[in-house]
């Protein structure tokens, strides 16, 4: 008791650890998180394409075929997308002050992240299948 | 309050720089920089998917000094926000948050941002057989 009475924090809000936010630290451990996939995913990704340097149409072609590769890429892109949100969510927090123009900001770069990975995913299985 | 000058944040411009304090910016400025290029990456497989011309002219803007300019900013950013984000990694588990530590690591990632582009410029020439 001696350590809860220390603190201005009731013992519900403390078992709870939600914090002023109410939301806890799942934004930051989401973050974490996806920074530590995005680290083998993201060096995959770079070599990949260093090696495929000047590779022509028919070359991609054949590494999008593989499953290896759409998988890989697939994460890759869900990952950096989501993390490029959470990012992206915190610098407009911190610089964009009228709360109106800081929901829509957010709001908005969730929706685009949401359209862009479904876009390149979709994109991913035609040059697959279909290319 | 007065009598009673509040201490100011640091504005911009009378503000010394520090390396960890540049190293923080660049964070986020590759942070938003590599967040553009995923939108590239998006339009890059479109195009892959959208049959061999589509996907010859992105490869032709991609081979031009424009294109290269951009792939080298990319890749620049995606090493320094990499290796940049293993500090912040190692700083969330508790470890390098000393002073000189945390100038240590800084400038070690811009060492290793230098080291691993040129190394994935070269492999990248030499895959086109520019040596």
């Amino acid at each position: 008791m001696a350590e809860a009475s220390k603190s201005l924090r009731s013992p519900i809000a403390r078992v709870r650890g939600l914090g002023s936010a109410k939301e806890g630290v799942s934004h930051w451990w989401a973050q974490r998180l996806t920074a530590l996939a995005l680290i083998p995913l993201g060096l995959w990704f770079v070599a990949s394409v260093v090696c495929l340097a000047g590779a022509d149409h028919a070359a991609i072609a054949q590494w999008l075929s593989s499953p290896f590769t759409l998988g890989a890429l697939a994460l890759t892109i869900i990952t950096a997308f989501y993390h490029a949100v959470l990012g992206l969510q915190v610098v407009i927090e911190d610089y964009v002050h009228g709360h109106a123009a800081k929901l829509t900001l957010i709001i908005l770069i969730q929706f685009a992240a949401f359209g862009f990975a479904t876009a390149a995913i979709i994109a991913l299985l035609v040059a697959a299948f279909a290319g | 309050m007065a009598g009673h000058p509040r201490p100011l944040s640091p504005h911009l411009q009378i503000y010394r720089r520090q390396l960890t304090s540049v190293t923080s910016i660049l964070h986020r400025l590759t942070g938003i920089g590599l967040a553009v290029g995923l939108l590239y990456l998006v339009c890059w497989l479109v195009a892959a998917a959208s049959g061999l011309e589509s996907f010859d002219r992105l490869q032709s803007f991609n081979g031009s000094i424009i294109g290269r300019l951009l792939l080298l900013g990319w890749s620049v950013a995606f090493f320094y926000h990499m290796l940049n984000g293993l500090r912040h990694l190692a700083w969330d588990a508790g470890w390098g948050f000393e002073l000189p530590a945390a100038y240590k690591t800084g400038t070690a990632v811009f060492i290793g941002t230098a080291v691993l582009t040129l190394l994935a410029w070269v492999i990248g020439y030499y895959q086109m057989g520019a040596f």
